[in-house]
């Protein structure tokens, strides 16, 4: 019978089943700082973690953007500090690697895991993170976990699962340059709404998926989440697994060889059907600037703040308009009339090299209006830009530039806005006081964000001149 | 887990669709310590003004839902991050059953591993709910788990879903991992046998 992607992994890792739920073995547990709750768990019952070389976790929720050098003494605060301490000491108790605050390889779990290796096709990955989705672009089925699960996890190195329905999601046309797979995702969470795919495992194909960097495929998959989907996955194509190749933790020689054997089967099969189909036609969408307080509220660069008093729902009518007060917007003011105060390029969603290049290359001999964070999502990611040059233009545009870690992308670190702040974000989370309490936040990509720190607006990037070098 | 088998408590409406946890737990508040009690967390930023007194319309402000334990809240309900702490909040507030249209899906799991129901009516009987707890002067309600029922004061009675697991997990306030490993035989079995087919997965 034809198989969908996600029906292959699934079914080769079946413990055993019960009633409506499926014990699923899982290959990859990844955790933040805040995953203290769960080992408090496992020492209040006494447990021991099943497969410790299994599992990976990482200082990147917590960790200063500042001030590196000092390590721990560099962070003021003793109820953060205490967060990477805490890590410390869990891991080390049970024999986990950390990628700790002073780790070479230290960064965002979402931006290290691909990067070290740790992510692979045909993986079951379960992460304490909502945006654990982000691995689906290697051909991963990779999910967020709450503590409960994590120590569930940590104990049985498996999960009971109820079989989630499929989502095929066809993204098919050229983009416009300057449209970036960041775009191509709001315009999506716009389409089906933030609670569209709830209950449904989302696979992405189609020609503007295949044609996508890997970076930019981890950006789809990683908003997932915002459409409600506990996973977005892709089918691993040659791209990526030459991405894989070589990565500190990927199989090597033989090995490598017979796990591409394998990859390369892992396809939804021509014929398959899947729950719930939509496509997408990439040529016609523009940069997007979310307008409101959910990441479904958003519009085209060239477009306007919606009028709730057009909205017929009475109940979407009342969301529009909180939505606006706490914005501090009106109905109908064009887009490019939003003024932001700041800048923040990073978050698990766009901290990835290419993406600061595609900043680097608004920001080349141009001064920011406003004022810029630009935070790498690891330390790799770090180096690379700086062997490149990159942050000699963005410290030369006057734009900050610091150390890897969610950052502003949840403002738990101590980099947040100040209440009524208005901030062009490439993170993931407008939410209300996301990125501090009082704070707004306009999510865009990060050419759009680049942009924005350059003309103290919200431009279209597509018209710009050197658009059609990015790939993002 | 303790376990939920009748819960009867006044029900409060929320009505606001994709209420996430964020809202439910502001992030600022994960590195606490549970034992400080969550419930002075809950709904923090959104129940207050930006000068940080009480907002008069928020619901769980208003005396008439000061001690409701039972929350029905709108379409997807507990959206976004995967924070428990988002459920311990509510817990630790007293609050043992959540009815909403639709969930956040790892909200709606983090709740049953909490011995919270999370469960859903559709669209239009929880409008009916909800304008019933906006009129009336009995707000209590009657969860049954045995019988999957929701009563009203006015004795309209509501099926709820739930599935035959989390069903026997809630009523007996099972901990789900001594039952999962109960399966440690079956897990050893398949792990051994997956990496002879998936070597290079062994990390
Ligand atoms: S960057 Fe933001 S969304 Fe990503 S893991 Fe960190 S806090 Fe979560």
């Amino acid at each position: 019978m034809a198989k969908t992607l996600f029906e292959k992994i699934w079914s080769t890792h079946v413990v055993a089943e019960r009633d409506e739920e499926t014990l699923l073995y899982v290959d990859r547990v990844l955790l933040q700082e805040n995953s203290f709750h769960a080992f408090d768990k496992i020492r209040r019952e006494k447990r021991t973690v099943r497969n410790p070389q299994q599992t990976f976790a990482f200082s990147d929720h917590y960790v200063p953007t500042r001030n590196r050098e000092a390590g721990l003494n560099g962070i003021a605060d003793p109820e953060i500090r205490h967060m990477i301490e805490l890590i410390t000491s869990d891991t080390t108790a049970h024999d986990i690697e950390l990628f700790g605050i002073e780790h070479r390889f230290q960064g965002i779990l979402h931006v290290v895991g691909p990067e070290y290796g740790i992510t692979q096709p045909g993986l079951i990955i379960a992460g304490a993170d909502s945006h654990t989705s982000t691995h689906g672009a290697l051909g991963a089925y990779a999910f967020g976990i709450g503590s409960s699960e994590v120590a569930h996890v940590l104990s049985t190195q498996s999960l009971w699962r109820t079989k989630p329905k499929t989502f095929h999601v066809l993204v098919n046309g050229t983009r416009r340059a300057g449209v970036s797979s960041k775009d191509i995702v709001l315009k999506l969470i716009k389409a089906i709404g933030s609670g569209g795919a709830v209950g449904y495992a989302v696979e992405y194909a189609g020609s503007t998926i295949d044609s996508m960097s890997v970076e930019a495929r981890m950006t789809v998959c990683n908003m997932s989440i915002e459409a409600g989907a506990r996973a977005g996955l892709m089918a691993p194509n040659q791209r990526v697994i030459d991405y894989i190749q070589g990565k500190p933790m990927a199989p090597k020689g033989e090995s490598f060889e017979l796990a591409k054997k394998y990859w390369q089967t892992l396809k939804s099969d021509p014929g398959c059907s899947f729950d719930l189909s939509l496509e997408l036609n990439a040529a016609t969408i523009q940069p997007q600037v979310t307008w409101g307080t959910n990441p479904e509220m958003v519009a085209d660069v060239s477009g306007s703040v919606p009028d709730p008093l057009q909205e017929v729902n009475i109940e979407k009518q009342v969301r529009m308009q909180r939505a606006l007060d706490y914005m501090g917007l009106n109905a109908n003011q064009t887009i490019r009339s939003i003024k932001p105060d700041r800048v923040f390029i990073g978050s698990c969603t766009n901290s990835r090299i290419e993406d600061l290049r595609a900043a680097a290359a608004i920001f080349a001999d141009q001064t920011c209006r406003i004022e810029t964070m630009i935070v790498p999502g690891s330390q790799q990611v770090k180096r690379a830009a700086e062997a490149e040059g990159l942050h000699e233009i963005f410290e030369r545009a006057g734009a900050e530039w610091l150390a890897p870690g969610c950052s502003m992308c949840v403002g738990i670190n101590g980099d947040k806005l100040a209440p009524g702040q208005r901030a062009a974000s490439t993170s993931n989370r407008n939410f209300e006081g996301r990125q501090g309490q009082g704070g707004r936040t306009h999510l865009v990509s990060p050419a759009m964000a680049a942009a924005a720190a350059i003309t103290g607006q919200f431009e279209d990037v597509s018209q710009y001149p050197e658009a059609h070098t990015w790939n993002l | 887990m303790e376990p939920l088998v009748h819960f009867s408590a006044s029900g409060v409406p929320l009505r606001l669709a994709n209420v996430n946890t964020d809202q439910l737990f502001p992030a600022r508040f994960i590195k606490k310590p549970r034992g400080v009690g969550y419930a002075q967390y809950l709904f923090h930023d959104i129940r207050r003004n930006k000068e940080g007194s009480l907002l008069d319309s928020f619901p769980l402000n208003q005396t008439r839902y000061h001690n409701s334990k039972i929350l029905i809240g709108g379409a997807n309900f507990g959206s976004g991050s995967s924070r428990e702490g988002a459920v311990y909040a509510l817990f630790d507030a007293g609050f043992r059953v959540i009815i909403a249209p639709s969930f956040g899906e790892i909200f709606a799991a983090n709740c049953l591993k909490n011995g919270v129901l999370a469960t859903c009516l559709s669209e239009e009987q929880i409008a009916s709910i909800q304008q019933t707890l906006a009129d009336s002067d009995d707000l209590t309600m009657v969860v049954n788990i045995p019988s999957q029922t929701l009563t009203m004061s006015s004795g309209i009675l509501f099926n709820l879903r739930l599935d035959t697991f989390q069903k026997q997990c809630l009523i007996q306030g099972l901990n789900e991992i001594d039952l999962s490993l109960t399966f440690s035989k079956e897990i050893d079995m398949f792990e051994k046998s997956y990496r002879a087919i998936f070597p290079w997965t062994q990390a």
